[in-house]
């Protein structure tokens, strides 16, 4: 079962308990009408593989590939997303809100 | 996040405790707090407001920004009443993320196989629902019908922290049970906190979509306010 965050967080330690590079992306603060709450996760193996989500599909695709670089550096990242932002026309929230996804590594 | 900070916050999760893990953005550093070690932390207030909320977010300390992930346990509801509406109850709840007990001492209905997947209790309320545990993440849902076996959970129930007290039957019922509960010693407010009839009003007829109309109404009792309107994100 999936259906909350915290089952996310259990996710992400069985993936790493099986020897898989993994990578834990938390919404950390929103703006204006952003599609999840503030402590949202996604979840994300080093195959792309991805439980859970940031947004309501609009970004997260941007958040794995970002995850599979924090996955290779080890060094945590802090992603901006919003309407006023270049890449957001790529691949922006389109419910016009802004978030911030801090993206670590399960080390 | 180090392995084994993720396995202790898992843990604590799984024994229904809170824990808040303290990330620095700036340098990512982290720790675990556990509820109980909250009180003598340097963030103590923030801690404790965030807790009370159940809400994760960013606060700032002296210059530098600080997330802190807030794990609340898992919610809890517990049936009184092994019956057609739980049945139908068990999946739906799991669905939401929800642990589900079901509790009924007749042993025809809280048998294994009309609910494989949760723990039942063949037992009489009044023993079984103190050797439980209450806390404030747990629902109580009287739906037996049978003031034998509601009252004395209700009773339980209505002197514990439970975020949301549901009780089945006609408001004519309710009316009837409010008089036994006031007899028994339970002042106006108290019993304002049994919502009765149960569940929101969607005109639910068959078992499932009372469960629903029931799940509606916990999940509404968890994300508005008491004014009725939505608590942020």
């Amino acid at each position: 079962m999936l259906a909350t965050d915290d089952d996310l967080l259990k996710q992400a330690e069985t993936w790493r308990r099986e020897g898989r590079g993994v990578a834990l992306a938390t919404v950390v603060e929103t703006w204006g009408s952003a599609p999840r709450p503030v402590g949202s996760h996604l979840v994300i193996d080093a195959e792309g593989t991805f439980m859970g989500s940031v947004s309501g599909g609009c970004v997260e695709g941007a958040v794995v590939t970002e995850a599979l670089d924090v996955i290779e550096s080890g060094a945590p990242k802090m992603l901006e997303f919003g309407v006023a932002d270049e890449t957001a026309w790529k691949v922006g929230l389109s419910c016009g809100g802004r978030i911030s996804v801090y993206v670590e590594k399960v080390t | 996040m180090d392995l084994a900070l993720l396995v202790k916050l898992n843990q604590e999760r799984a024994a229904r405790r809170a824990a808040v893990l303290v990330t620095e953005i700036a340098t990512g550093a982290q720790r675990l707090v556990l509820e109980k070690d909250v009180a003598h932390d340097p963030y103590a207030a923030f801690l404790t407001d965030a807790l009370r909320m159940g809400k994760s977010g960013v606060i700032e300390s002296e210059g530098h920004k600080v997330f802190l992930t807030v794990q609340a346990p898992v919610l809890r509801i517990i049936a009184i009443g092994a019956v057609h509406i739980s049945q139908a109850l068990v999946p739906m709840a799991q669905q939401l993320g929800h642990d589900v007990i079901i509790v009924d001492p007749r042993e025809a209905f809280a048998s294994p196989e009309r609910f494989p997947d949760v723990p039942v209790h063949a037992e009489w309320p009044d023993l079984v629902l103190p050797k439980l545990g209450a806390d404030r993440y747990t629902a109580y849902l009287m739906l037996t019908h049978d003031p034998k076996i509601d009252d004395p959970a209700l009773q339980f129930a209505l002197t514990s922290e439970a975020f949301y007290i549901g009780a089945l039957g006609s408001r004519k019922t309710h009316g009837k049970r409010l008089e036994r509960l006031q007899a028994m010693g339970f002042d106006e407010q108290t019993l304002k906190r049994i919502h009765a009839p149960i569940g929101l009003n969607i005109g639910a007829i068959s078992p499932a979509e009372i469960a629903l109309s029931i799940l509606g109404e916990i999940t509404a009792k968890l994300r508005l306010k008491p004014d009725g309107t939505k608590i942020g994100n």
